[in-house]
Formats: C-alpha cells, structure tokens, sequence
C-alpha cells in the first residue's frame, strides 16, 4: 500500500516537473540542431527533459519529448491519447507509424508488443538521425524505418496488399500540414491497408475551419469515428476503424485489463477513455461542410483562419 | 473607312499586351497546381518542385526557339491567336487525363525523382512549349522600329513576367481556397482559347485595308 502511494507520489512530482519544463522555454540547452531538406531540427534539453523541435520560435511545435533518465516514460498528452486506440483494437500485430518524431512512440510500442511488426515512415531521413542519436529509437527485425512520403508508402502498401491493424498518423504538427495527407482519397487509401480489426489513430492540430472540413472528411470515409481530447490541448486524436465502434462496455474491460500494462509509460488508460466521444452522439460540424479531395485540399490556408 | 479602321488599329498592341499578360498567369497558375496534381502520385518532397521547375523551364525554352522560329514566317495576328486556342487545347488533358496517366507512370516508375520528372513532362511539356512561343512572337508583332525594339521587348517581358508574378499569388493564395484544381485548369484553358479567337476576330476586322495597314504603320513609326 506504502509503495503504491510512493509511486502515486512520484509520479504526481514528475508530471508537475515535466509541464513546468514544458512551459519555460527560458533556460533550455540545445545540444543540436541542424537544419535538413525540408526544416530545421533542434534538439533542446533542460532539466533531464530533452525535446525535439521542428522551429524556434513557435512554443507549438515540440515534436516529441523524453525524460533522459526515464526514457520509457512518454511526457506529451497526445502520445498518450494514442493508446486509447488499443481500446479499440488491443493486440495489434503489425502496427504502422507515419511520421516519426523522436522515435518514442515506436520504441515504447516495441517494448508493449515486443512480438508485432512496427514500420515506421518518416520523409526527413535527418529526422531519423536525430532520433536514432538523441532519443534512443532503435531498429531491429521487428522495428523498421523507410525514408518515404507517407502518401507514396501508402499507394505502394495498397498494390501490395498489405494489412495493418494499428495505423498511426502523426505526420501534422502545429505549424505545417502535409496536405495531400489530409484528403478523402489519401484516407481510402489508408483505409484500404486496414486489416478486419484494424484501427486507425491520426494526430491532428486543426482548429477552427479546418477542423470542420477535416471531421466531415474523416466522417465520409470510414463514418462515425471517436474524438480523443481533453480540453488543455489544441490537437485531438480521430480514432476510427474497420468495424463499428466498440460499447463503453467493451472499452471499460478493455481499459482494465491494460491498466498495469501501460503504467510504466505514465498512461492512464481509464483516464483516456474518458476523453473519447462517438460523433455518433455529438457531431459538432455543419452538416453541409465542404470535404478535402486531391482537388481541394487548401488545408493550411483554412487553419489559419 | 480609313479613319475607322485606325481606330480600331491602335487596340492591336493592347490587346498583344493584354494577351501576353494572360499567357504568363496562366503558366504560372498551372506550375503552381503542378505541384497538387503531382502530390497525390509522387508526394510532396523537394525533388518534386525540381521536376517540375526543370519542366517548365525546359519546354519554355523549348518555347522560345520555336516562337522565334515560327515569327519568320508571314507572321500575323492570326497565327497568333491560333498559338493561344492550340496552347488551351493542351493544357485540357492536364485536368482531364492526368489521373490515369500519373496512375501508369507510379506502377512502372518506383523511384518517385524520376516518375515526377517523367510525369511532369508528359503532363506540361507540349502546353509549356506552345505557350513559350508567345513571347517571341509576341516582339515580332509589336516590333516596328529597329531602335524601339529592346523598349520594346523590355515592356512586353514586364508585362507577361507581372502576369507570371499575379498568377503565382492569386492562384496560391485564393484560387485554391474557392475551386477544384480541375476547374482552375479548365477556366485556364478557356480563358486562353477565347484569347486566341478574339485575337482572331480583331485580325479580321482590320482584314479589308490590309495595304492601309502597312501604309498608316509607317507613318506612325516615322513621328
């Protein structure tokens, strides 16, 4: 009982140490940076919290971020949202990541599922320099990385027949949206590489306009879906399957059985599938919104609005 | 007659300007929609943008030659309208054929440098060089004195390069928010045909005093 208090205790302390570090971006070291075809990649570190950034000045654009003592322990919200896809999907044998970061995601995923496959896709291969150098992302016969745009990785998987039951989109951040990542076509595509209990979790940082274009995309191509956000962030997880969502029921069991294993990376699970609601009972975009296409994807004219 | 016909005579180099105004918004336009039409297949990484500058460049100076060439030869305002239909017409399989064409071109190409480059060649070459020609056709026209000629060409290169400059903005900035990619190309392509004809139809209301013409041109470039 003792023990389980210390460790609430612990990870009480660290949380408020991690968004204290998060907020100051006064006193931060940067121990790289470099600036590679597509950015610039800084690496900052302060008070034991390294942090990966695609731009100075902007504070949104925090890529990923690690504790260098705790590497395992994932710091972002939104990194942890993404395992309420597990809630949908929980043995996920071939997992497939678009837009690597630091690499934490994979790696915590390697460690979780030691057994299923995990492709990760990234355009910038300096990023995944940077990963491998900085933030500990490792390859091995089950951990792979392809330097490839995610939308002609997606078009190749399809001809191939590929199966995924865990897609993960994290190719958006605050500042720049790949736009030809965001239409209906490119989500069918995807859609196409989803195997029967496949799940797809996209981060995304839309806000106004595009938030309605993107929900109504989304909506179009695989129908109701699950939002993932609590009120602090501007990003939200879309959460979306093959199959009709699950019953709270059916997420409840699921959440208990992952609880212990999914602690040791700081996600509360049971906390996450609080933050989840169907749009089959709240839809809050217009009805007659405008979809994204090959044809019209102005995405980032529409979230600056 | 003769006084009529002067009249409508001082609109010829307007409308040069005015057409050679529209060829360099519309080449910029359909660069820029290059690279949406090209994502899709190819992505949107750096080395697309280089295929399709490389393109457009290439064929432009492709364009050139052949304009210059082609100026030697009886040129009239006629033939220069028909450069402007022809240039519409091939500009039409840019929003009509591109997807299956991009489709091919992505199963026998896997090196995405390569199938961008030879995508945007089939896609924008023959346009880009038809549309090239104007420039220097354009000077041929609007050339009457030896001495006025860089004037001349300097003044018309403004005016189609600020074309260049508006149709890169306007496109970038606010067409793509409105319409569909396809339906930019296609007001692109009608806009230039309708050029063409009306380059046509002022051609032929100056026709009947085709010797007053060269006469009142002389005596213009004499003042």
């Amino acid at each position: 009982m003792n023990k389980l208090l210390i460790a609430f205790l612990i990870s009480l302390l660290s949380n408020v140490l991690i968004s204290a570090a998060l907020n100051t971006q006064a006193s931060a070291e940067t121990i790289h940076s470099e600036r590679s075809l597509y950015r610039n990649i800084l690496v900052e570190e302060k008070r034991g919290l390294r942090c990966l950034k695609f731009n100075v000045k902007s504070a949104k654009t925090q890529q990923s971020c690690m504790l260098v003592d705790d590497p395992q322990r994932l710091v972002f919200n939104y990194t942890k949202m993404l395992f309420a896809s597990l809630l949908v999907n929980p043995n996920p044998e071939r997992i497939l990541i678009v837009g690597l970061g630091g690499g934490t995601m994979s790696n915590s995923l390697h460690q979780i599922f030691p057994d299923a496959t995990i492709t990760n896709v990234e355009i910038d291969p300096a990023v995944i320099k940077v990963a491998r150098s900085y933030f500990g992302f490792f390859e091995n016969e089950k951990v792979t990385s392809v330097v490839q745009d995610g939308r002609i990785f997606v078009k190749r998987a399809v001809l191939k027949q590929q199966k995924y039951d865990w897609i993960i989109l994290d190719a958006f951040n605050g500042d720049y949206i790949p736009e030809h990542l965001m239409t209906q076509e490119f989500l069918q595509e995807t859609k196409a590489l989803l195997s029967d209990n496949g799940v797809l979790a996209a981060n995304t940082f839309s806000i106004s306009d595009l938030y309605d274009v993107e929900s109504a995309t989304y909506k179009s191509v695989f129908g109701d879906f699950f939002n993932v956000r609590n009120k602090k962030n501007s990003n939200r997880i879309i959460l979306t399957s093959e199959k009709p969502l699950p019953q709270d029921s059916v997420i409840a069991e699921r959440a208990k059985a992952l609880t212990t294993i999914l602690r040791p990376f700081n996600v509360n699970i049971t906390e996450i599938s609080r933050y989840m609601k169907s749009t089959a009972i709240q839809q809050d975009w217009p009805k007659d919104t405008r979809l994204l296409t090959d044809q019209y994807s102005p995405a980032n004219l529409l979230n600056l609005k | 007659m003769t006084n009529k016909n002067n009249k409508i005579q001082q609109w010829q180099n307007p409308l040069i300007y005015l057409l050679a105004f529209s060829s360099g918004f519309c080449i910029m336009g359909i660069e820029l929609l290059g690279g949406r039409i090209l994502a899709p297949f190819f992505g949107s990484s750096v080395h697309i943008w280089g295929s399709i500058i490389t393109v457009f460049m290439l064929s432009l100076s492709f364009g050139y030659l052949a304009g210059g060439k082609l100026s030697t030869k009886s040129a009239s305002l006629n033939r220069y309208g028909l450069i402007f239909i022809f240039a519409g017409i091939a500009i039409l399989p840019v929003a009509f054929s591109s997807e299956w064409l991009m489709e091919a071109i992505f199963l026998a190409i896997e090196d995405t440098r390569y199938g961008s480059l030879l995508a945007s060649m089939a896609l924008f070459f023959i346009p880009t060089v038809i549309l090239g020609m104007i420039s220097p056709y354009s000077v041929r026209l609007l050339v009457t004195d030896k001495n006025k000629s860089g004037q001349v060409a300097g003044f018309l290169y403004f005016v189609s390069t600020l074309g260049s400059a508006l149709g890169t903005i306007i496109t970038s900035f606010y067409l793509v928010l409105l319409f569909e990619v396809n339906n930019i190309i296609t007001v692109f392509s009608s806009i230039l045909i309708l050029l063409g004809l009306s380059a046509m139809v002022f051609n032929r209301l100056n026709q009947p005093t085709g010797n007053h013409e060269s006469i009142s041109r002389q005596g213009a470039t004499n003042e």
